[in-house]
């Protein structure tokens, strides 16, 4: 079992509480580095992801790609996302580039890779919370 | 140019492979090789300075012992000299001039493993600071490129087709309804329990025999019978 396998197994086993209600479903993507999609019951079309990188627990949620952001108010959303950043809590705004989808705003937590199965679903609820928020008070710079 | 302006400049100039255009794959294991020997250094200096301090704690007692035969020496001489025992007191001032010989060897050597000991120290830290900047700039490297990999493998998830993101106003749209629709099953749900509620009262009502549909029927029948005629 992988390690994002075995924290899985911890998250599932978390009290409802702590997950804020929400019901998370782990399934684990192949490819050159262990990345788990957590699909969030309801919220199936923000999946969260997370992935180890060096000395951290990545969970990353996507927002929307460059295509959906309104040209004339990238700058305004841009602004917008750094003074967001600080009050968010335990997330932060992210591009993260890739070939196929261009670049791809996120919202994203670092955490250490010692952190309890309560403080990643607590992290994964927060973040989903998050995301949608940041969608519905960003949606007048998108398209 | 250190790792994080030139992993700036690659971001800014949208290099997609960050990561990878700082320091390739077999660039990292050269890093991490020269990080696990900075360690190595460490690990012999720490063993280094040990071995100093050791030594110059020994120095240090000799020094101790050395001031001590000084002080009673000088004591012995002053009470030879005292009893007119001249031959006496000169052989004591040869042990002295001897044994202050030796001390101030020993005060030198002291002098010497002291400043080696500083010496090796400042270098140590000034190694513990390398390291932990090599390590950080590695981790950056690392993690760019981590997330790069990831991503690809979470894009590939999304089928080959699925070029662009879904529409985020949309999922939020759908995300609400499935909420509103969930809220409203709930309401639907309680509404439904109180009227189960009340069902029960009806079927004990019925049971009594004061129903209202009993009486309906009643009422239909006597229409009927006035109609027809009876």
């Amino acid at each position: 079992m992988s390690e994002l396998q075995q924290l899985a197994k911890g998250i599932s086993e978390v009290d409802e509480e702590v997950r804020q209600g929400l019901e998370f479903d782990f399934q684990p993507l192949p490819g050159d580095v262990d990345v788990m999609q957590v699909t969030i019951k309801e919220r199936e079309e923000m999946p969260v992801y997370m992935t180890m990188a060096d000395n951290q627990l990545l969970c990353i949620c996507y927002l929307w790609d460059e295509s959906q952001v309104n040209a004339d108010k990238k700058h305004e959303m841009s602004d917008a996302m750094l003074r967001m950043n600080v009050p968010m809590p335990l997330s932060s705004f992210a591009i993260i580039p890739s070939e196929e989808r261009g670049d791809q705003y996120a919202i994203f937590g670092a955490m250490s890779l010692n952190s309890s199965s309560e403080d990643i679903a607590l992290e994964l609820a927060t973040l989903s919370d998050n995301a949608i928020d940041a969608i519905e008070v960003m949606s007048e710079y998108l398209i | 140019m250190g790792v994080f302006s030139k992993l700036f400049t690659a971001i800014k100039g949208g290099v997609n492979e960050a990561g990878e255009a700082i320091i390739d794959a077999n660039g990292v294991r050269i890093y991490e090789q020269e990080i696990r020997e900075s360690k190595e250094n460490l690990a012999k200096a720490k063993q280094e300075l040990t071995s100093l301090m050791a030594k110059k704690m020994n120095v240090d007692r000799e020094i101790n012992s050395l001031t001590k035969d000084v002080a009673k020496y000088e004591e012995h001489g002053v009470n030879a000299l005292n009893k007119g025992e001249e031959a006496l007191a000169v052989e004591v001032a040869e042990k002295l001039a001897e044994l202050e010989n030796e001390l101030t060897t020993q005060k030198g050597a002291a002098e010497q493993f002291a400043a080696h000991i500083s010496r090796v120290k400042n270098l140590m830290k000034q190694s513990e600071r390398k390291i932990a900047e090599h390590e950080r700039e590695l981790s950056m490297v690392k993690t760019t490129e981590s997330v790069h990999k990831a991503t690809k493998s979470i894009s590939a998830n999304f089928g080959a087709g699925a070029t662009k993101m879904v529409n985020a106003k949309e999922s939020l749209e759908r995300i609400k309804k499935r909420q509103q629709t969930f809220e409203d099953r709930m309401s639907a749900a309680n509404e439904l329990e109180s009227e189960s509620d009340s069902g029960s009262l009806d079927s004990k009502l019925a049971a009594a025999g004061i129903s209202e549909t009993n009486s309906a029927k009643d009422d239909m029948l006597a229409r009927l019978r006035q109609k027809a005629g009876k």
